[in-house]
């Protein structure tokens, strides 16, 4: 069966962000730029279904600028056989990369897609659960732990209050949370294989998507500082200004 | 116009976070009509009618939505969307799940996590884990959001609303529930505490987490956890506060052995005072620490356990 892994070119994880002057967004002018930590973890899962015999072919498609096939590279190197970046310099909301996600599975016509739960610059958690209502497909969010057996799909969600394991009928949508697996580091080797592999870049256009937008984003701004305050040499100090200064037991 | 509130609950009692989206309903202005969707959740509907403000509540009651199964409460939504302004529901795992499917089917952009309505169409909401808060302006016909419940007050509870039975959307075929494994505890939900007492890396062991949970227990708050906690198998996932687990906002928090990592402090700094406690004095903890105390935690946390007893 075939796989197809989303993932999201984004600022990496360890940076701290900075809001522009301006106020029209965040300066990601010269920051260090990588793959969403969650789409890691989806492009692991699909190597390891590839692993144990499972999926046949793992095909790993991204949407933004050129500099996305960067992320492609990374994710041909880890394991996956061909990549299709869906080319768009503008900002996309989640419902315009669903729109194109659903394109793309369109003409792909997987049995398993699986993304990120979310992406660290965004925070949405929208994309998934969208691709699986255009699609017409179920879906397991936020996935500790993927089962398949026949023509479904068992996955252990994580919930509020612990876990919960759903079977989803193939094809279906998965995303992934932190839990799901450990991703591994590409070889050397696997990079330079990764130059050699297929990597097909389509626009919206010629998808038929259109990505326009209803949401404006007004401004961007930084949130209120939160300052240090004072050290205390010892747990009964510590006492002491809870109970007198902060009154908050 | 009105705005649907989409009740959270288990069936037997509405999430906290229910009142706090009541809140954010009622600022975004018009009828409030809260939507109960569940199995056997009668109590839950009558208890959502208490809620002050709320004008309806619409009260969907089936085998369909035992498990809060997100295709079948899409589907429940759905059919009730075109008649709003708004639809909003807390943004916790089940919210989460349903509410983008609900927004997709509309052709709605979802704005998710949302801390402040600013008018009608503008809300606020934080981004790369907090470090940025965009104000985004929707034009959609049915505005879709999550709310975060740390942003609002919870609505009070002199209401009276009256329930009205909908009929209940068909099962979708896409999904079957299998099985469900919920942590028990009885201490406070963690989203809610007002007191929240988390530990990280520097806890060494699960065993060690007892030290924690007898501070909470003394102070009448929740345990938490970071990442690393829960990842070295300290403590289940569902305790882990941070970007990528629960978001919380306690009037205390008290971290633990926590280095403070940019996506702990995500789920965490707008606590209203937070200590820590840490032998490291460089952790990046203390920058956002009110009170900070540089000790050995196997030491401090059994002093400051006795202190409060």
């Amino acid at each position: 069966m075939k796989v197809l892994v989303a993932v999201k070119r984004v600022v990496d994880y360890n940076v701290k962000v900075r809001v522009k002057a301006d106020n029209s967004g965040v300066d990601l002018a010269n920051v260090k730029m990588s793959m969403n930590p969650f789409c890691e973890i989806a492009v692991e899962e699909a190597v390891r279904l590839k692993e144990k015999g499972v999926a046949t072919e793992i095909v790993v498609v991204s949407i933004g600028p050129t500099t996305a096939q960067e992320q492609l590279r990374t994710a041909l190197a880890l394991g996956a056989d061909r990549a299709i970046l869906v080319e768009s310099a503008e900002d996309l909301t989640s419902l315009a990369v669903a729109k194109l996600l659903k394109a793309v599975v369109d003409k792909e016509q997987p049995s398993l897609v699986i993304l990120g739960k979310q992406a660290i610059d965004s925070d949405n958690n929208q994309t998934g659960q969208m691709l699986a209502a255009l699609s017409g497909y179920g879906q397991g969010t936020f996935a500790s732990k993927v089962e398949l057996s026949g023509d479904s799909v068992a996955v252990t969600r994580e919930i509020d209050g612990g876990a919960q394991t759903v079977s989803l009928k193939l094809p279906a949508i998965v995303t992934t949370d932190l839990r799901l697996i450990e991703p591994r580091y590409a070889s050397l080797p696997n990079i330079m294989k990764a130059k050699k592999k297929p990597l097909e870049v389509l626009t919206p256009d010629a998808l038929g998507v259109s990505t326009a937008s209803t949401n404006k984003t007004v401004k961007v701004e930084a949130p209120a500082a939160r300052s240090a305050g004072i050290k205390v040499k010892s747990v009964a100090e510590l006492v002491e200004k809870l109970k007198n200064e902060a009154k908050v037991i | 116009m009105a705005v649907l509130v989409i009740a959270e609950h288990d069936n037997f009692a509405l999430k906290g976070a229910t009142y706090n989206t009541v809140t954010a309903a009622l600022q975004i202005g018009g009828d409030v009509h809260v939507l109960v969707a569940g199995s056997g959740c009668a109590g839950v509907a009558e208890e959502a009618a208490k809620i002050s403000g709320v004008n309806k509540v619409l009260h969907a009651d089936g085998a369909v939505h035992a498990h809060a199964k997100p295709e079948n409460l899409a589907a429940q939504v759905l059919d009730l969307a075109h008649d709003y302004t708004h639809v909003v529901t807390p943004a916790n795992a089940v919210g989460k799940s349903f509410m983008p499917r609900v927004a997709a089917l509309l052709d709605s952009s979802q704005i998710s996590d949302v801390i402040a309505v600013v008018s009608r169409d503008t809300f606020v909401h934080p981004i790369y884990a907090g470090n940025a808060l965009a104000t985004v302006q929707c034009v959609d016909p049915v505005i879709v959001l999550t709310v975060r419940s740390t942003g609002f007050d919870a609505a009070q509870k002199n209401g009276q609303a009256r329930v009205e039975a909908i009929p209940v959307a068909a099962e979708s075929s896409y999904s079957q529930f299998l099985s469900q494994q919920l942590t028990r505890s009885d201490r406070p939900e963690l989203a809610a505490a007002s007191i929240v007492v988390s530990g990280g890396r520097g806890m060494g062991s699960s065993e060690n987490f007892k030290l924690l949970e007898t501070l909470a227990d003394q102070l009448g708050g929740a345990v938490g956890a970071s990442r690393a906690a829960v990842d070295a198998g300290f403590m289940p996932n569902d305790y882990q506060v941070g970007q990528t687990g629960k978001i919380v906002a306690p009037q205390l928090y008290v971290a633990v052995g926590i280095s403070g990592a940019i996506q702990h402090l995500a789920g965490m700094k707008d606590s209203k005072v937070i200590v820590a406690i840490n032998k490291d004095a460089d952790a990046p903890i203390f920058q956002v620490a009110d009170y900070g105390l540089v000790a050995d935690l196997f030491e401090a946390v059994p002093e400051l356990t006795k202190a409060l007893a």
